[in-house]
């Protein structure tokens, strides 16, 4: 489609490149702020993704928002109903797997469940419309990506979030020297007793290494997983749309094939957003359970 | 897929919304969950209370129609045995009444006959003593046989 346009890239390379660049924006070394020349920089942001997913965060809030407040104890309505289907579900889970008395690990879960899955709906946007229209018609925008779970650096980004959660919670139910004990002492518990103390420094370099790759991959495998589940839906997604450039039979097999990827990446979707919501339960749960 | 600050924004942007949620969504929406739920279970245990009642009421109701009934039944065979005793107290008295009456009938009678039998024997012994006198007085003194004359009107 975009290959059709006069400002389009040429070949099917650039189209797919195209596709995967952010819109950023940074600040270069001699201190202006600049547009898509960031190669490199860390002090860049991602315009696109974080206009996206902070405009799908909201319109989660402010839609869940307007029907609690219109919600009625007696009588609900479908819409409430709906919703409410929503919160029990993310509730239950919430009430399977963590045994603590918190008042933030539900709603936490039912913001990254919602927020998510909103976050990667936005997938199943043909990828052309909304960049098109943008960059031809509106403001002459040269990059977006519509789906913020496919940069890593949001996906990173929530994770970090659930890291520094688990931190907390480990802190909270065990206190200030838990965490360090738990990675000193496991899996293999240390003998202070007769000659084998002689083995205890070992066994506790040895734990303090596996323990702490395992907490730090614990963020990782979380955000990488959606990232790569998300980023390969998109790739594909990208790769069928590059049919429709071809002749008209291309284009219809690819009509064809884009409508059974995206009733399969419905189910990716929705699984991603539940699997980031359970593993952040679990790992919180096991953050702030005690001995 | 440059790892940049993009990071940091994200992490801030979920604090902030985890925050919102967590202060002004999930409070209203698990609240009125939870007052149905309330509600709900409360209906339930009315019911149950409600249906527990009416049984008991069933019951009372039950014992109270059967006393009643005993009762009707105790009143009925008490006015019964009472109207055969009135019955039989008053066949008792229109006998003694008849057999009274009765008495004093054949008395009254008795006394009537007497009195007539007097009567008639007075007259009797008056027309006989009449007639023999009419006789005597033709043919002799009356006084000879006036012994005769008596014991004649002693028999009548």
């Amino acid at each position: 489609m975009a290959a059709e346009g006069g400002h389009g890239p040429a070949s099917s390379a650039e189209y797919i490149t195209h596709h995967l660049k952010n819109l950023q924006y940074c600040k270069t070394e001699s201190g202006d702020w600049v547009w898509n020349e960031c190669a490199g920089n860390f002090w860049t942001i991602n315009v696109d993704s974080m206009f996206w997913s902070v405009f799908l965060g909201t319109v989660f809030f402010f839609l869940f928002r307007a029907i609690a407040k219109k919600s009625s104890v007696g009588k609900p309505t479908k819409v409430q109903a709906a919703l409410e289907i929503i919160v029990e579900f993310v509730d239950s889970s919430v009430k399977d797997t963590f045994h603590g008395t918190s008042r933030l690990i539900a709603p936490l879960a039912l913001t990254i469940f919602v927020w998510v899955l909103l976050m990667n709906v936005m997938d199943l946007v043909p990828v052309d419309w909304i960049p098109v229209v943008l960059a031809q018609w509106v403001f002459g925008i040269p990059y977006m990506k519509i789906v913020p779970t496919t940069d890593v650096n949001v996906t990173f980004g929530m994770s970090f979030a659930v890291f520094f959660l688990i931190l907390y919670y480990t802190h909270k139910a065990k206190g200030p020297l838990a965490l360090w004990y738990d990675l000193a002492m496991h899996p293999i518990a240390p003998s202070f007793k007769g000659p084998a103390i002689i083995a205890a420094p070992l066994i506790i370099l040895f734990n303090l290494i596996l323990e702490i790759v395992a907490l730090f991959a614990k963020p990782l495998s979380l955000s990488l997983r959606l990232f790569g589940n998300m980023f390969a839906g998109e790739l594909i997604f990208i790769l069928i749309a590059l049919m429709f450039s071809g002749n008209i039979i291309i284009g219809a097999m690819g009509g064809v094939a884009h409508l059974l990827w995206a009733a399969f990446h419905l189910l990716i979707v929705t699984l991603q957003a539940f699997i980031f919501m359970m593993l952040t339960i679990v790992y919180l749960s096991l953050a702030s359970e005690k001995h | 897929m440059d790892l940049n600050a993009t990071i940091i924004g994200q992490t801030i942007a979920m604090i902030v919304f985890v925050w919102l949620c967590a202060k002004f969504l999930w409070p209203y929406i698990i609240d009125a969950l939870e007052e149905r739920q309330q509600q709900i279970d409360d209906g339930l245990k009315a019911a149950d209370k409600s249906q527990e009642a009416l049984v008991k009421a069933a019951a009372e109701a039950d014992e109270i129609v059967a006393d009643a009934r005993k009762q009707a039944t105790s009143i009925l065979d008490q006015a019964h045995s009472r109207a055969n005793e009135i019955v039989a107290d008053g066949k008792a008295d229109g006998v003694k009444e008849r057999e009274r009456q009765l008495a004093a009938a054949k008395a009254e009678i008795e006394q009537e006959a007497n009195r007539a039998r007097e009567e008639l024997r007075g007259q009797v012994s008056a027309i006989a003593i009449a007639s023999a006198e009419k006789i005597l007085n033709r043919e002799i003194d009356g006084k000879a046989h006036d012994d005769i004359l008596g014991k004649l009107a002693q028999e009548l």
